[in-house]
């Protein structure tokens, strides 16, 4: 039996006006298991928590009951109370009386009797309450970045910074990301390769970070400070440590009909290739399907000309296994597919691009080595078109489209139609919208200066169909402000694409249990205050997988993404809601329930040895809450059929106590 | 009738939610009949939603749309604009009575350019 | 007892993040609702089982209302989604038992709705007492 204290709060005359305390105190005195009772004008005061420590010590009390303000409120201060009086913090329980009680009720008589209840459903509980202690887990000094684009090299530079270890796990031979691929980046109008391969190199040159390029995560268990990863190194044929990139294999290699997947396939590459001049690592990747050696034995030029002896055809995928404290998910993003939208012609004309494959016509080292022409014939464009919202914004039922605002298009497009006019003033450049949005530090001043001085020509209205006959586009749009219908023969037309979470987004956030939108977006533990983490514990967001974003957005989210990642490495050991989950091992059945409504993946299973009565031993499926991952929702006690599922803290017979109490 | 009730009407006869129009004019800008109408698809959309209608009614715009349907396919917030005219078209049937053409009328109202496809889907629509 | 004198015992029960705080909100602006009501604090709605509420109806008590988080603002993110099922299993069943609908409710009010809080309590309580006491799934060995 618990020896259980009541103390009866006036809270000045917050309480003490509309519920006669003393009758209260009075009252619960007569519960079953209380020693003491008394009431006093401030609990959370330094006098009145001295009285309940005395109290605690002079009647060996075992548990408290606080009869007060809402324990949103002064929970923490009475379980610190308790817990330097020498019980256990857990064993305190309030009773709200003010919020739900003297607050809302008007008159003495109602408020004191509806005060004694709920005192005495607190009174209840806490007899049958437990002493609970957090449990510690150690953290793993180590962080995993997943994707190496420059939300992922931001985030783990700035982890290395901070004197932790990172890895970067990158699908693509190289990191850089989409922004290596990108020209010249807004507002600013400076050269993306000059601001971004800087940071590429430091990630290369920091002892801290090691990256596995051309490299897949395979498999994720584990929780928060404790992850066990394993990582796919794909064979990339090349031996990473001999390989100099000097670049003399790509030069030799007779396969030279390989679509370049970095100019977006618009020119060629040879089967053994650097992706671009400053790729890190900077090491040769063979494309296996490509590879006459590796498809049917015959050639090994590579081989023959590399000086390093680098060329290694029998390589293997690699498995490695490694531990994390924290991962950071910077998948990034892709432009969506323009295949379905058949009114723009994308697949019918090579000079219907999108605008991603214009950063590349554009750029110095893409396919035409900087000078814009056109894909069909290489002539210059005397007219171009831009579409804007080409599959963004669409209704939720369209097949085609996403739903949200791609964010970036307006101010790409902006500086694609800016910079041409600029570079090509014979040009005439078009921009149909729908709206323009530029909130952002300069943006609408951007704008507008394509419009004022660069004479960009915007017009309101949408592209309703693009035909390609001879070698000119016939462009049929409305103008809504004029209110007619415009043609336009145009050389180029530049789609801006929606864009979309880089396909390998789902099937990670499955491997992660984190939590992702109907877009495949990852969602965030909370859309205003904590932006940067999944609702999974230790597994954070940087960049585009979590929504949208231009490059200084996604630059502000890796650093903020580090800094939480910081903070939990920081840590030596990792405490816990000590509310959480815990099974009865001789009640359950194994049948799997808890595990499905378990939103955080915190039940596994385990088979067991159990002794039977008559000395013979079976073994049994039984359910094991990880307490590290469990959140204490209480999901699980619910759908267990057999009542072996319990939630410390607020146990079913706990619950069942106050109920009675309430009823009585 | 009133205003609103027109408009309900016409929303409850097309089934289209005028609402979800985000403004892009994608439906006049891909529309065959353009230059013909005095009122573009667009705008069949806007001044339905805003309750306009008298002008739309009295507009021989009713009568050039095609049904080809080209807005509704490109819509991207699935609107359906010639779903709307086609009950716009309706309504106005309905207030005037029974005014079909007699069809020994029609040859002489026939324009020469009018396109061949016009003709088929206007029978199609109105024999019945 | 007549009508006038009746007072329903009504349990309710509170998700710690909305609707608890939903309900030191309504306090914290002084809306008042009827002193019948009587909050019992779980982690997430999805923390009660059928088995509290058949409790409760069994000791007496004349309805019972469990309130969470607004669909898809549940702290533990999917927690309401389940109570939103259980319940209206349990609330379809009671009613097959006798327990009329309107002694059972399921509500979201969030943490910042007082107003919706105190008023949800208000209608909830009237409509308890017009229906009377509950005797249906009394447990007559629970009196004493």
């Amino acid at each position: 039996m618990q020896r259980v204290g009541v103390f009866v709060c006036w809270c000045g005359s917050n309480i003490a006006a509309t519920v006669d305390v003393k009758a209260v105190a009075e009252a619960l005195k007569a519960e079953p298991g209380v020693v003491f009772s008394t009431d006093y004008q401030y609990m959370c005061s330094q006098a009145g928590q001295d009285m309940i420590k005395e109290a605690i010590r002079e009647h060996q009390l075992t548990g408290v009951v606080i009869c007060s303000c809402s324990p949103r409120m002064h929970e923490a201060t009475f379980r610190k109370t308790a817990e330097s009086a020498g019980i256990n913090p857990y064993m305190v329980e309030i009773a709200n009386i003010r919020e739900q009680c003297s607050w809302v009720h008007k008159d003495i008589p109602t408020g004191t009797e509806k005060a004694i209840i709920l005192g005495r459903a607190a009174i209840a509980k806490v007899s049958l309450n437990a002493p609970l202690t957090p449990g510690e887990s150690p953290v793993t000094k180590r962080a995993l970045v997943i994707g190496g684009g420059i939300a992922g090299i931001q985030t783990a530079l700035d982890i290395a910074d901070a004197g932790f270890p990172v890895d970067i796990v990158e699908k693509k031979p190289t990191i850089g990301g989409k922004m290596a691929q990108i020209d010249k980046t807004f507002p600013t109008l400076d050269c993306a390769a000059c601001i971004l391969t800087p940071k590429m190199v430091d990630v290369a040159q920091n002892d801290k970070i090691r990256i596995f390029s051309y490299s897949e995560v395979e498999a994720v268990s584990g929780f928060v400070g404790n992850f066990d990863v394993k990582i796919k190194k794909k064979a990339r044929f090349v031996d990473e440590t001999k390989c100099t990139g000097c670049g003399l294999c790509t030069e030799k290699c007779p396969q030279k009909k390989v679509p370049n997947d970095f100019n977006l396939g618009m020119d060629m590459k040879r089967a053994i290739y650097i992706p671009f001049a400053q790729a890190v690592p900077k090491v040769a990747t063979i494309e296996a399907d490509y590879c006459n050696m590796l498809k049917n034995g015959k050639c090994g030029v590579c081989a023959k000309v590399c000086t390093a002896g680098a060329i290694d055809y029998k390589q293997q995928d690699e498995i490695i296994e490694e531990k994390y404290g924290a991962i950071v998910v910077a998948t990034g993003f892709n432009p969506i597919s323009m295949e379905k939208f058949d009114e723009f012609a994308y697949n019918q004309s090579k000079d219907v691009i999108t605008s991603l494959e214009f950063e590349r016509l554009t750029n110095a080292a893409g396919p035409t080595a900087g000078k814009l022409l056109r894909p069909s014939d290489g002539k210059h464009p005397e007219t171009i078109v831009f579409v804007q919202c080409v599959g963004s914004r669409c209704d939720a039922c369209n097949e085609k489209g996403k739903e949200y605002c791609s964010k970036i298009c307006c101010m790409y497009t902006a500086k694609h139609a800016m910079l041409t006019r600029d570079k090509y003033p014979d040009t005439d450049v078009y921009v149909f919208y729908i709206d323009v949005r530029t909130p952002g530090k300069n943006f609408d001043e951007f704008y507008r200066r394509a419009v004022e001085e660069y004479g960009v020509h915007y017009i309101k209205g949408m592209v309703g169909k693009i035909l390609p006959e001879g070698d000119k586009l016939k462009v049929r749009a409305s103008d809504l402000i004029e209110n007619k219908q415009i043609n336009i023969d145009a050389d180029l037309v530049v789609l801006a694409a929606a864009i979309e979470p880089d396909k390998s987004a789902r099937p990670l956030a499955t491997m992660l249990t984190a939590s992702m939108d109907t877009n495949d977006f990852f969602t965030e533990a909370h859309p205003k205050l904590r932006p940067v983490e999944s609702p999974t514990a230790g597994v954070f967001l940087s960049g585009a997988c979590q929504g949208p974003k231009d490059i200084p957005e996604t630059v502000s989210q890796a650093g903020a993404a580090a800094s939480k990642v910081i903070g939990l490495l920081a840590k030596d050991k990792l405490l816990g809601n000590p509310c959480v989950a815990g099974s009865d091992e001789m009640m359950c059945n194994g049948c799997s329930s808890c595990e499905r409504v378990c939103p955080y993946g915190a039940i596994s299973y385990l088979d067991k040895e159990f002794r039977m009565p008559d000395r013979t031993t079976k073994v049994r499926r039984v359910a094991q809450v990880n307490e590290a991952v469990c959140q204490g929702c209480g999901a699980c006690t619910v759908a267990c059929p057999s009542g072996a599922m319990d939630l410390k803290g607020f146990k079913n017979n706990q619950i069942l106590a106050e109920v009675d109490a309430i009823c009585r | 009738m009133n205003k609103k009730a027109i408009r309900d009407e016409i929303i409850h006869i097309s089934g289209v939610n005028p609402k979800k129009c985000m403004k892009c004019g994608k439906c006049s800008g891909t529309c065959p009949s353009y230059n013909e109408m005095e009122y573009h698809p667009h705008q069949f959309v806007y001044m339905v939603e805003s309750g306009d209608i008298e002008p739309l009614m009295h507009s021989d715009s009713l009568y050039k749309c095609l049904s080809c349907f080209a807005c509704v396919e490109r819509c991207p917030r699935g609107v359906e604009p010639a779903k709307i005219i086609e009950a716009v078209r309706l309504m106005t049937v309905r207030q005037q009575g029974a005014n079909h053409l007699k069809s020994d009328a029609i040859p002489e109202l026939l324009d020469e350019n009018l396109p061949q496809q016009a003709i088929v889907s206007a029978m199609r629509k109105y024999s019945k | 007892m007549s009508m006038n004198e009746f007072k329903p015992k009504i349990v309710a029960f509170c998700c710690n993040w909305c609707s608890y705080a939903g309900a030191d909100l309504a306090g914290n602006n002084r809306l008042s609702y009827p002193a019948d009501v009587k909050i019992i604090r779980v982690p997430c709605s999805c923390r009660v089982n059928p088995m509290f509420i058949l409790r409760a109806f069994q000791k007496g008590a004349d309805g019972v209302i469990i309130c969470g988080c607004h669909p898809g603002d549940c702290h533990y993110t999917s927690g309401n989604y389940y109570t939103r099922r259980r319940m209206a299993l349990l609330f379809s069943m009671l009613d097959y038992l006798g327990i009329e609908r309107e002694r059972t409710r399921l509500e979201w009010v969030s943490a910042a709705e007082g107003a919706k809080f105190s008023q949800t309590m208000n209608e909830f309580v009237e409509a308890v007492t017009a229906l009377g006491e509950n005797k249906r799934l009394e447990d007559l060995r629970c009196k004493e």
